[in-house]
């Protein structure tokens, strides 16, 4: 497994919400406020997101921890934890 | 000899602009296959055909917008001789002048994306691996100017793809405001024709939605239903108890239909709808319902619809609930009889044998068709849709 640091996460889930929601601008996201409230995304479009992080990071995020990626910030903490403990 | 006619693609729908044609003289279509991409107001549709047999004649030429109805192309079917047709050169003799769709947005966002990709010349593969990969396949190019796009074209694509690259500006004007016109007359003339009425239930799905938890915690997240999915069983379940809520009302009188076709409303990116049709959704697995779901937003948002999925839906299912709305009072889009709508789920004080209980509750709406039903019968539909919530694992 790859090890990935808190930037490149970053990098991957703009890159995994970019490619469902391309009209979102990275830049003005801010990172403490729910993404859904920044981005226009529905429930299809989340698992989307949940299966191209699974796909990049090789974690499967079940569904009790979806809260977990609430904001850019706890989504990062989250995502950096759970890559550390698969390693 | 057996008439292809432009097909009515919804009731808002009164003339299409033939994009592409998919076959020509002297090919063999079977029942059910695409054979030409139409654009409409709602984007643009692959079109089906639904005879077998031979194409003798293809009558009208791409970038031509013709009324619903209109001839489009002869086909021989079994035992028929080659129609002569002196003085009419056929189609695939005269020069295919690329007449540019009449919406091409500088950088299409999802769903207008495949007016452009009507006109490239794109392998299936690569269209599919597209798809896929997000990946907007009017932006690729061939890797030699006229090529047919190949997956690696694909893939170079995916790769060199940025945040800033992706970041489409809104929609053109001109497409919102076409699609602004198709909703407008669909939905004046259900208003100014239909006497709706209104009717909700607040039902308990306690039940529904901790037995998703519990399957969707043995699946892996790429075989994940959506909370959805058991409604869209359910909704089309209790529709079989009431069939005077599935089906269209025509010449003054209801004809029911015999299957369910549920049309599920799906927002576009950028503004817009369209409800185009789950088929036969009453008798198929929740996963099978999930695919089709899975299916058919993507195209919808980023690929193309069937003629079939735009012309047949009896009913329509809006689920609003994920914008938390408690509940929707749907405009039925004529000329079916209802639409079905579903709220948020939320967790709600609720009376059980005498005590105050949490549960999860969400309130369901039916706007029906007062031609067709009534408010009893209207009332006996919401009822079996909460019955049948109650044993989900009887939905599968």
């Amino acid at each position: 497994m790859t090890s990935y640091n808190r930037e490149q996460i970053k990098d991957i889930i703009f890159d995994a919400l970019g490619a469902i929601a391309p009209e979102m601008e990275p830049a003005i996201i801010a990172p403490d406020r729910p993404l859904r409230e920044q981005v226009d995304i529905d429930s299809f479009d989340f698992l989307n997101f949940i299966i191209r992080l699974h796909e990049t990071l090789g974690i499967d995020i079940p569904e009790k921890d979806y809260a977990e990626l609430l904001t850019l910030n706890s989504a990062v903490e989250y995502l950096a934890r759970r890559c550390a403990a698969d390693q | 000899m057996y008439e292809f006619r432009m097909p009515s693609l919804g009731a808002d729908m009164e003339a299409g602009t033939l994009v592409e044609w998919l076959i020509k003289p002297g090919d063999e279509v079977r029942r059910g296959q695409v054979v030409a991409v139409v654009e409409t107001q709602k984007g643009a549709v692959d079109v089906e055909i639904w005879e077998t047999g031979t194409v003798d004649k293809l009558v009208v030429e791409t970038g031509k917008k013709v009324p619903v109805g209109e001839l489009l192309a002869l086909l021989r079917t079994a035992g028929e001789p080659a129609a002569t047709a002196p003085g009419t050169p056929a189609m695939a003799e005269t020069p295919q002048v690329a007449t540019a769709p009449t919406i091409v947005a500088a950088a299409p966002p999802r769903a207008e994306a495949a007016l452009v990709s009507a006109r490239l010349r794109v392998s299936p593969s690569a269209r599919k691996l597209a798809e896929e990969l997000g990946v907007d396949i009017a932006s690729v190019q061939a890797a030699e100017p006229g090529a047919v796009i190949s997956r690696a074209d694909v893939e170079r694509a995916a790769q060199a793809k940025t945040l800033t690259l992706v970041a489409a500006k809104p929609a053109a004007p001109d497409w919102h405001a076409q699609m602004r016109m198709a909703i407008a007359a669909a939905m004046s003339r259900s208003k100014r024709e239909i006497p709706h009425y209104y009717l909700a239930t607040d039902i308990d799905v306690t039940a529904v939605s901790s037995w998703l938890e519990t399957e969707n915690l043995k699946r892996s997240v790429t075989e994940r239903l959506l909370p959805v999915v058991p409604f869209m069983k359910a909704v089309a379940l209790a529709l079989r108890e009431v069939p005077e809520l599935n089906g269209f009302w025509v010449d003054g009188a209801l004809r029911p239909s015999a299957s369910v076709h549920l049309g599920m409303a799906i927002a576009m990116r950028g503004g817009g709808l369209v409800a185009p049709a789950i088929h036969d959704a009453d008798r198929k697995s929740l996963d099978q319902l999930m695919a089709d779901l899975r299916d058919l937003i993507t195209r919808v948002r980023s690929g193309r619809l069937r003629s079939s999925e735009m012309s047949d839906p009896t009913v329509t299912f809006t689920n609003l609930g994920e914008q938390d709305v408690e509940g929707v009072f749907g405009v039925i889009y004529p000329p079916q009889v209802a639409i079905v709508g579903l709220g948020k789920i939320t967790e709600r004080p609720w009376v059980e044998g005498g005590a105050v209980v949490v549960r999860k509750v969400a309130t369901a709406t039916l706007a029906a068709d007062h031609r067709a039903s009534d408010g009893h019968r209207g009332g006996l539909f919401l009822a079996a849709l909460d019955r049948l919530l109650q044993e989900p694992e009887r939905l599968r």
